[in-house]
């Protein structure tokens, strides 16, 4: 099969991002194509309807649902105030009254003689999409959205949770295998986009939500920390939309593991520029991974920033081992028979042999290497 | 769809696709010898997401790998399949099911939970549909939160039901109310309306049209549950095939060529495998369970009382949901199957890092036992959920006499009996790919826990949903290859029924007569297991049979009552005849000395795991 190794994550100093910026129904774009951005700009607004309030007329008047249409002071598509009567009926040669008055402020929506339900449609809630990067509007599509490109460095992380946010790069872990405990998060941190080595503890995280700081990016995490954190054992990774106060983007895994060197020196080259990040993962038809986007401030846009061409596994790759027995640890390819081998759990898999730091061999099932994309 | 009016027995060769989520897989059946048998299989990424956006890209490139294996040509110049066969060189026919892009997702809909809604339930699942959501009047649910719902889902279709014929209007319209106000819109496309298929009570029609029929695009068929006693599933099932292919299938890239290539419909890949256990019911005239364990969902089909059901668990699976059946079973249910001890923070660590890296395989032998724990509980949990769902309907009354007043059974009491069950397959990479069989049989065991006499088999590659739309259009082909070249046969399982509280003392005493004259005979202990080779016949490669008598201990039952003898031919497989004296209801022992040695006991005595493995941990 095609598929024989998992394609890496991305981690690279310049890269042209275009990302759409899409309202969740058609509404206005109010920015122009080349009009510069920054994280917070609006691009588009709409009003998503409102909720919907049902309300059972025939039961409050107690009439039978086909009188309803007669019994209503408001036909369908006018507006309502709280408070107000929208429906009355009389009996007894018009000595006792009953009303029915609207909780919401509003339009009817619908009257039904079957059920005796009128459907009341509350006020329209206004909804704005923001440009996340700092770049340059690149397309416009007519009531839906724009594009917003940006040339800049990119880091692809593995798992986050939390949306989109910004803020200035601080490294507070001398290198790339030091845990990030709360000793390390302070008043300094607050707004900040906070970097760490192997693995950030639950006291650190905790602690970077109390001084308020943007976002935690480090190489490992625990999944039991995680699950004190979220409040629930994460079933499935589909994340992003939590609002706990922070955004995490882990880069190598669960479980304390060195952030690849490059991806730390890369960070750590920028520290003080500004970050844009999500958390939002999800693993499964139509993949997103957390990202890191440091947007470059370059005067005039062009689309001729190189691609990263996607070459395939060969001898002399560098590769991350994704599995036990040498999950986390980094190597080079030095060789890929053909043949199926058996491995210890009598399973047969292709296999690749891995060098690491030039000396120590081991064999791998492909299936368990991803590549590291140098570009 | 080409049409094609070749007569089955003029039919010689036979190509089949099943476009995946990940894979597209190709297989081609020719006529040999007067037998219709499996030739090469194929496979390629599926292409329905972008760079390529065209399913048949992938289904190309897996008849390509099919045509260099099997060396028949079978696409011409321009990429299309050749067709009728002529000598080396094209297929008469080719079919093809499909889960690409998600399958088939959709809503229901009906007016008591667990009657109507439950029923639209059903017959949704029987057409091989994802159930997003089941909307009831009764979900405890107030209707604005329903409508959000029904906003936020975006299904592929939505299937209406409520009330039986004759009876009240106003709850069915009012749930129909409650679709029209939130408009919802339907997942791929956006230039067509959301159908909705109406299957609720006839005097609603009208009502439900004047509600529906300007924002959706509404279709009425006969009701599903026309009287409380009886379903009538078959006119929404079939109209939920053609939505699937007149909606979804078109909206899905490269679908309308596919469709025009194919000599059948295309199938949902789920609809297609529970046809063929449905088949395979039919013709052995046994009650059946299928298992197919994946990546995300776990399905679930068995026909118990000639009643066919099927289940999704959504989020039960080895890669992309292993973490949430973690979640959902615990850590000591799973532990309980691992004859060793592990670190509970660095299984945590690993059971994620499996689901945020799903394509992984296990390369120690330690993580591959996990695994198929993880893979028992998955199984287990799936088959709860179906045994709560398979049952007979619910909300008819019963007529009782004197005689039934000490029976405990209740309307809705479920289908599934583990001791009248005759035949348990398995699908899906745990178990396919298991690298010993008798890994497979064990956790087809440990998860089912069946009782009396059970067969056990497992999908080889995975070729059910192809062999499920092949029985549509030829049957005799489709049995043919599932028999000899699709099913595994594994064996067969004995488990007497039954307790024993002393935990010590024969369960049954056995005397089998293998073929070649040998007779295995002995006792059965309880709490231990036994295998006894029993394989496959040589020329036909089906099981091999043997003649046994069973004597159950008094307590125990086998099928025939306690304690009551049991004569049958029972068939062996690639594993054998598994004696299980574990009793049922089956307990793990709770000290975790004698969990570990009775595990021990039982892997080495089934040949599970190499012994040194097992002594390491």
């Amino acid at each position: 099969m095609a598929h024989a190794y998992t394609p890496g994550l991305k981690v690279t100093d310049q890269v042209w991002l275009v990302k759409e910026r899409i309202l969740p129904l058609k509404g206005d774009v109010i920015v122009s194509k080349g009009d510069r951005v920054e994280p917070d700009t609006v691009v588009a607004q709409t009003h998503l309807p409102g909720p919907v309030e049902p309300v059972n007329v025939a039961n409050i008047l107690g009439v039978p649902p086909e009188d309803i249409p007669e019994c209503m002071l408001k036909k369908e598509g006018d507006p309502v105030k709280k408070g107000e009567v929208i429906a009355r009926s009389a009996s007894f040669f018009g000595l006792f009254k009953s009303e029915c008055t609207s909780k919401i402020e509003g339009t009817v929506e619908n009257i039904s003689h079957v059920t005796g339900q009128v459907l009341l449609r509350g006020q329209p809630m206004p909804v704005q999409v923001r440009a996340y990067l700092r770049g340059e509007v690149s397309a416009i599509h007519p009531s839906e959205g724009v594009s917003v490109a940006a040339i800049g460095a990119f880091v692809q992380g593995i798992f986050g949770i939390g949306g989109e946010t910004h803020g200035e790069i601080k490294i507070v872990c001398a290198d790339h295998t030091e845990v990030l405990d709360d000793s390390k998060i302070g008043p300094a941190c607050e707004g900040k986009v906070v970097v760490g080595g192997s693995l950030v503890t639950a006291a650190a995280l905790k602690k970077a939500i109390q001084v308020r700081a943007k976002g935690i990016v480090v190489g490992g995490f625990d999944d039991r920390d995680l699950r004190d954190f979220l409040g629930y054992d994460l079933g499935v990774a589909i994340t992003g939309s939590e609002d706990l106060g922070i955004t995490l983007v882990v880069t190598e895994g669960f479980g304390q593991i060195a952030m690849a060197q490059k991806t730390f020196e890369l960070l750590k080259r920028h520290e003080g520029k500004l970050a844009c990040i999500n958390g939002a993962t999800q693993i499964r038809a139509g993949v997103i991974r957390p990202e890191v986007v440091i947007p470059k401030d370059i005067p005039a846009m062009q689309e001729n920033v190189p691609k990263p061409e996607i070459a395939g596994l060969a001898i002399g790759s560098s590769v991350r081992v994704i599995r036990q027995p040498h999950f986390g640890r980094l190597g080079k390819v030095s060789a890929m028979p053909a043949p199926l081998q058996q491995l210890e759990s009598e399973s047969s898999a292709r296999v690749l042999e891995v060098e690491f730091d030039g000396k120590e061999r081991a064999i791998i099932p492909r299936a368990n290497v991803e590549m590291i994309e140098e570009v | 769809m080409a049409q094609k009016s070749m007569k089955p027995e003029d039919i010689k060769v036979i190509l089949a696709t099943d476009c995946g989520s990940t894979t597209t897989k190709a297989t081609l059946i020719e006529k040999r010898d007067g037998e219709y048998r499996l030739i090469v299989r194929g496979e390629a990424p599926t292409t329905v997401e972008a760079p390529f956006e065209d399913v048949t890209n992938g289904v190309l490139n897996a008849v390509g790998e099919v045509e260099e294996l099997a060396g028949r040509k079978l696409l011409d110049d321009n990429g299309r399949i050749i067709s009728p066969a002529n000598g080396n060189v094209g297929t008469d026919i080719y079919i093809s099911t499909s889960s690409a892009g998600g399958g088939l997702q959709m809503m229901v809909a009906g007016v008591v939970r667990s009657m109507t809604a439950e029923s639209a339930e059903r017959a949704a699942l029987g057409a091989g549909s994802i159930v997003m959501d089941v909307i009831a009047s009764n979900d405890k649910r107030l209707p604005h939160q329903q409508i959000e719902r029904i906003r936020r889902l975006r299904p592929d279709m939505i299937l209406l039901s409520g009330g039986v014929d004759g009876g009240t209007t106003t709850h069915v319209v009012e749930i129909a109310e409650l679709i029209s106000a939130a408009d919802p819109k339907p997942r791929l496309g956006s230039g067509y309306k959301l159908p909705v298929i109406f299957a609720g009570n006839k005097d609603a029609v009208g009502p439900v049209k004047e509600t529906l029929a300007e924002k959706t695009d509404l279709t009425v068929v006969d009701n599903l549950r026309p009287v409380l006693e009886r379903e009538n599933l078959l006119p929404a099932r079939e109209k939920i095939h053609d939505l699937f292919m007149e909606h979804v299938m078109a909206q899905a890239p490269g679908y309308k060529k596919l469709m025009s290539w194919c000599d059948a419909p295309i199938m949902p890949t789920p609809g297609a495998v529970g046809s063929i256990i449905k088949r395979v019911s039919e013709i052995e005239k046994i009650e059946v369970v299928g298992v197919d364990i994946g990546g995300a969902t776990t399905d679930v089909f068995s026909v118990f009382q000639d009643v066919f059901n099927r289940t999704v668990s959504a989020n039960l699976g080895m890669s992309y949901s292993i973490s949430n059946v973690f979640a959902e079973a615990g850590l000591p249910n799973v532990m309980r199957w691992v004859p060793f001890h592990m670190d509970e923070r660095d299984l945590r660590n690993r059971v994620k890092n499996k689901m945020i890296r799903p394509t992984t395989i296990p390369q120690m032998m330690e993580e591959l036992i996990f695994e198929q724990a993880i893979a028992k509980e998955a199984l287990r949990l799936a088959f709860v959920q179906h045994k709560s769902f398979a049952t007979v309907l619910k909300g008819v009354q019963q007529q009782r006499t004197i005689a039934d007043a000490f029976e405990q059974s209740t309307s809705g009491a479920t289908l599934v009996n583990m001791m009248t069950l005759n035949m348990l397959i398995g699908s899906g990479g745990v178990l396919s790919h298991a690298p010993r069989r008798q890994q497979a049989a064990l956790m087809l065991i440990d998860a089912f826990l069946p009782e009396g006499i059970t067969r056990l088999a497992v999908d080889s590659i995975f070729m059910m949903p192809q062999l499920g739309v092949l029985a549509e259009v030829h049957p005799l082909a489709a049995t043919e290859v599932f028999n000899k070249d699709c099913l595994i046969h594994l064996g067969t399982c004995i488990a007497p029924a039954g307790e024993m509280k002393s935990g010590k003392g024969s369960v049954m005493n056995y005397e089998i007569e293998l073929p070649g004259g040998k007779v295995e005979k002995g006792s059965l202990e309880f709490g231990t297991m036994k295998l006894i080779p029993l394989g496959t016949d040589e020329k036909t490669n089906l099981p091999a049979m043997a003649k046994a008598v069973f004597e159950p201990a008094r307590g125990f039952d086998l099928g025939a009552g306690k304690g009551a003898k049991v004569e049958r031919t029972i068939s062996g497989g690639v594993v054998g005849v598994i004696l299980d004296g574990r009793g049922r209801p089956f307990v793990v022992p709770t000290d975790d000395k004698m969990r570990v040695a009775k595990l021990r006991e039982w892997m080495l005595e089934l040949d599970i795991y190499p012994k040194a493995a097992l002594e390491r941990g």
